[in-house]
């Protein structure tokens, strides 16, 4: 059963048409990646997935309902620092807790507990410029997950990263995501990435009028090393594959752009 | 040792002036009628404190000033939320508050001062009307540059509008709310002296208008002293509640201007 799905889902930001009769759907529990060339019109999907965009044909469907307004069962991992800069690391966990009535103390004890499991505990009092980017990507990550969204989005999340920082971040995701498995639609352009860590992957064309051109299911077995994963056979067979696909639309876009 | 070594060159500059003046009004190159004397500067305002006669007038300025200053930031405030929350009201009241901020508002103490009587209240208005438009200013522009992301993150994670005002709004626009005040307290100041000057009967303007009155050069000059000691205290204030408040931004390059 579907647990996210778009619906013929058209966006158009005036006269320019990002995506065109987008269909998706993504299962209960499933961790699905979307690659494509820039401005393909990921993160539109994403957005309207999230409610923060109202498609201009087309529908969003969470969990058998039409969505209206901002979708509240959804956690949103955004490319930017989006954790409020004049809070501590510990205060920002906590407060999508206190958004919805839970009292300052008892929040920010469970936040205690979420800056743990990202390894973050002894950075509670520091403020987001005190802290690394990777820093702030985990508490980014924890104030997401302590809502405990049914869907999460993710919006190239690790792209601002170096690359051994990157890989530590991916492999949390996973074993944070092993534990309830959320669903997930991640947004990258690196294929590598969207391999690495997904059940599927799903091609973008090069926009404008963008849509979904092919579907991948990645059969690497589960838990995964996201640094390991990458020199297996297997692993190589479907970058290939994938590749194939991904490059022509790569080209595109820079002849278009 | 940098930091010493300006602290001596600054009480050196205003030693070095202060000798100079005093040298020039004594052996006659500048007219003490016009200029006084610093030393004298000095002594009137020692027997001013001294004798207590500073006092009220002191008080009466202090209160019409932090009046003004609280008035003025809290109106100020509010409706710069309320404007950069509610584009529509902007667009339609945007006319009116630009027409309003250019008239100068030394013409209003008048006014003010037919409406509301020689007493504080004319004086309040006044510095009321020059302190709105700074923290109104400061707040809607400092509303408007919250980073989007910051707005939308907050929103998905469930913040109602109550909770975005408190834990985002606000504390986006404190930076600019503060750097605000420290301007605030020099027009409310302005507001109060200058509506003491044009017609009251006590406050620090009243006595430099007095002394104006009598060609007391040394009277004026002391009553500027008092008003400068006074807003520099005020400002170290609000520079001592910024630094609390304000904890979480980043430090600016070390050793720039503080």
């Amino acid at each position: 059963m579907s647990f996210l799905e778009f619906r013929r889902l058209s966006v158009a930001f005036g006269d320019y048409v990002a995506v065109e009769g987008v269909s998706l759907q993504v299962a209960e529990g499933e961790f699905v990646s979307l690659v494509g060339p820039t401005g393909c019109g990921k993160s539109t999907l994403l957005n309207a997935a999230a409610g923060l965009l109202s498609p201009s044909e087309g529908e969003v469907w969470v969990a058998g309902r039409p969505l209206k307004g901002l979708n509240p069962v959804a956690g949103y991992l955004f490319q930017q620092d989006a954790i409020l800069p004049w809070k501590t690391a510990l205060d920002n966990v906590a407060l999508p807790l206190v958004f919805r009535g839970t009292p300052w103390g008892e929040a920010r004890e469970r936040a205690r507990a979420w800056l743990a499991k990202v390894g973050l505990e002894r950075f509670a009092q520091r403020f987001p410029h005190q802290l690394s980017g990777g820093q702030r990507k985990r508490v980014g990550l924890a104030q997401v997950l302590i809502a405990d969204p049914k869907l999460l989005l993710m919006d190239e999340p690790f792209s601002a990263l170096d690359v051994q920082t990157r890989q530590l971040m991916e492999n949390e995701l996973l074993r944070l995501w092993q534990e309830d498995r959320k669903t997930v639609l991640f947004v990258t352009h690196d294929l590598e990435e969207a391999i690495a860590l997904s059940d599927r992957v799903v091609v973008m064309a090069a926009g404008p009028r963008s849509r979904p051109i092919g579907e991948f299911p990645i059969p690497l077995p589960r838990p995964r090393d996201v640094a390991e994963v990458r020199l297996t056979p297997e692993f190589l067979r479907l970058h290939r594959e994938i590749w194939e696909l991904l490059r022509g639309e790569v080209m595109r876009a820079h002849a278009g752009a | 040792m940098r930091g010493l070594r300006v602290r001596l060159w600054q009480g050196g500059l205003l030693l070095g002036f202060l000798l100079l003046w005093e040298w020039a009004s004594r052996t006659g190159r500048i007219d003490p009628f016009f200029f006084s004397y610093p030393s004298e500067i000095a002594q009137r305002v020692w027997r001013w404190f001294a004798t207590g006669e500073v006092y009220p007038h002191l008080y009466v300025t202090t209160v019409e000033m932090l009046l003004a200053f609280a008035l003025g930031t809290l109106l100020g405030v509010a409706l710069g939320l309320w404007l950069a929350l509610s584009p529509k009201a902007a667009a339609v009241l945007d006319p009116y508050v630009k027409a309003l901020n250019a008239i100068p508002r030394v013409v209003l103490a008048p006014i003010f001062t037919l409406w509301f009587g020689l007493g504080i209240l004319s004086k309040v208005a006044l510095g009321v009307t020059l302190v709105f438009f700074v923290a109104f200013f400061n707040t809607y522009q400092g509303v408007k540059e919250v980073p989007p992301v910051v707005l939308q993150n907050a929103r998905l994670l469930g913040a109602r509008p109550s909770h975005l005002l408190r834990h985002v709004y606000l504390p986006a626009a404190a930076s600019w709310i503060f750097s605000s005040l420290r301007t605030s307290i020099g027009f409310a100041v302005i507001g109060a002296v200058v509506g003491e000057y044009l017609g009251s009967a006590a406050g620090l303007g009243y006595l430099i208008a007095q002394a104006e009155g009598v060609f007391d050069t040394t009277g004026v000059f002391a009553g500027m002293v008092v008003l400068m000691a006074f807003v520099l205290v005020l400002d170290a204030l609000v520079g001592a509640v910024e630094r609390r408040l304000l904890v979480w931004r980043p430090k600016e390059r070390e050793g720039g201007t503080a």
